[in-house]
């Protein structure tokens, strides 16, 4: 545990000690911001809830979970220190959490600091304060799960530029792929199991349902297993790299 | 301390290192030479648990590398090929990162950072990023990174790489006074180094393992090693020729320079030719200007053993 929170503060010391992380909270908070008020009209809706800040959520987290991920193992390739941290008393677990966690614990405070739209809502109605707390905890869920995508491509190559764009693709394919004009094209030809499970892993549904305030536990066990999926073929990468 | 058994690396096709066999005990410092190429990094690599080996087993103080990979890295301290640092650190942090990954917290963090920025001369750089550091000193703060915890075995690979000839003797020293309480292997380019440094060297090529020795070992086989450079003040090159070849114990005479007055001559002996040129020399009232037995270069005995075309020269 304690090798692990060592990882980990040293992944949001880098973080913190480049302009990235501010240019990135900086960034967040605009689209966010433009989004939830100049797009979806959060003032003329006239409605105490928050649907129109999460729904965006996934749109953009689509690019900047990738940045925020992409350089956590290409960087250690590139540098050559994989085999330093590979050489250390450590287990390649505690490598990949460490690194895992400081960055969904850096995405969660962006996140966080969204606070004063909750406060913008909580002043002009009377919202419902559980839908706004599960609407948060589906966007963290949903940030890990694509920052998992990002772990297992940045561990792929040792260029930061096609870790993104690898995993912008990923991520994009999960978005879509539970879309009615993507199931359909597939409806034709396929077998009926192939487009159920085409529609099952689209992040959207899944997504849907926690930021209306209703926790179902498939939302929750499809996030966690996408999450250690992710990680644990990020490991088996990690490992053909040492083979 | 470090057993390494039958040891073998494939990449693909290609084989890396080839059923390498040998130990290292405590006290003993191991240089690793051959040329580019030759599996000295891969060895190391898998010796320190980071490459997966294709077959073969490795020991280190009596755990298995691959079964207690924890436990043997412990006991390990390695310095890595180019020294890899996070470059956005400070040496500071670098080190202090290092030592919590060994597992050192606190007071002993503290006093294991001290030490080692003592022990590499580090105290002038401690805040500064490790990005803007010197070759130099990027190679000194991987080196104190690799005894944070003070390590029973050090793993060393190409430590004197890109240092200036003073910062190459610190190193140098630094691995033959801590080679009395540890066992080290190190790999270099650098033969005089292996003299400097080690107790035994190990010369490996294409994977195998082509001679094993002390450094004194070594040098004895160099083709020259053993003949004697002597010279002459006087007599003209012939008449010393036609004397030298009236030595019972003289195998071969040839002349290295001649001035007026001096002739140089490099003559291989086959028996103990020292006081029968000594004799000769007071006898035809010769001054014997200089005199010393060559103890063969290293150079010459790595080109000889890992160069393929010298191989089959010196065998014809």
């Amino acid at each position: 545990m304690n090798k692990i929170w060592a990882i980990a503060k040293r992944e949001l010391g880098t973080y913190f000690s480049s302009p990235v992380a501010y240019v990135f909270i900086v960034i967040f908070l605009l689209l966010a911001n433009f989004f939830t008020f100049m797009v979806s009209k959060f003032f003329e809706r006239g409605s105490a809830d928050l649907l129109t800040f999460f729904v965006w959520h996934p749109w953009i987290y689509l690019f900047l979970v990738p940045a925020v991920g992409m350089r956590l193992w290409s960087e250690e390739l590139r540098l050559g220190t994989m085999e330093l941290l590979f050489t250390m008393p450590v287990t390649p677990w505690q490598a990949i959490l460490g690194k895992f966690l400081a960055s969904w614990l850096f995405l969660l405070l962006t996140l966080a600091l969204t606070f004063p739209l909750v406060l913008t809502v909580l002043y002009l109605g009377h919202p419902d304060i559980g839908q706004i707390i599960c609407g948060y905890g589906g966007s963290f869920l949903l940030a890990g799960a694509f920052l998992a995508i990002t772990c297992m491509t940045s561990a792929l190559t040792r260029n930061q530029v096609i870790s993104f764009i690898v995993s912008v693709v990923v991520c994009l394919f999960l978005i879509l792929c539970g879309w009615p004009p993507v199931t359909d094209t597939v409806v034709n030809w396929a077998p009926a199991w192939f487009v159920d499970t085409l529609a099952g892993i689209g992040v959207m549904a899944h997504y849907d349902g926690l930021q209306r305030g209703v926790i179902d536990s498939r939302d929750l066990v499809f996030f966690l297993s996408l999450i250690v999926f992710f990680l644990f073929t990020t490991s088996v990468i990690l490992r053909s790299h040492r083979a | 301390m470090i057993t390494v058994e039958k040891l073998t690396k494939h990449f693909g096709p290609k084989i890396a290192v080839d059923d390498l066999s040998f130990a290292v005990e405590k006290g003993e410092v191991l240089g690793f030479l051959g040329p580019n190429g030759a599996g000295k990094s891969t060895s190391m690599r898998m010796i320190t648990g980071y490459l997966t080996p294709s077959a073969g087993k490795i020991t280190v103080c009596g755990f298995d590398v691959a079964d207690n990979p924890l436990q043997s890295r412990n006991r390990i301290g390695y310095l890595p090929e180019n020294a890899p640092m996070y470059s956005d650190m400070s040496v500071l942090g670098f080190l202090g990162f290092c030592a919590e990954l060994r597992g050192l917290y606190g007071t002993t963090k503290n006093q294991a950072i001290g030490r080692v920025v003592d022990l590499c001369f580090l105290e002038n750089v401690l805040h500064q990023s490790v990005d803007t550091l010197s070759k130099g000193y990027r190679h000194r703060t991987c080196l104190a990174q690799s005894l944070i915890h003070d390590p029973e075995v050090l793993i060393l690979d190409e430590p004197t790489d890109g240092l200036d000839p003073n910062q190459k003797h610190e190193v140098r020293s630094l691995i033959r006074r801590m080679g009395k309480e540890k066992a080290i292997i190190f790999s270099t380019h650098i033969l005089e180094e292996v003299e400097a440094a080690c107790t035994r060297a190990l010369i490996i090529d294409q994977g195998k393992i082509v001679a094993n020795g002390t450094p004194e070992e070594l040098k004895r086989r160099a083709p020259l090693a053993g003949s004697i450079i002597v010279g002459f003040q006087g007599p003209p090159w012939q008449t010393v020729e036609t004397e030298l070849g009236k030595l019972p114990s003289l195998q071969k005479s040839e002349l290295i320079s001649q001035t007026d007055f001096r002739v140089i001559a490099r003559l291989q002996p086959k028996g103990d030719l020292l006081p029968e040129i000594v004799a000769l020399a007071q006898r035809e009232r010769w001054r014997i200007e200089s005199l010393t037995v060559d103890e063969g270069r290293l150079d010459d005995v790595f080109r000889l053993i890992t160069m393929p075309d010298t191989k089959r020269t010196s065998a014809a």
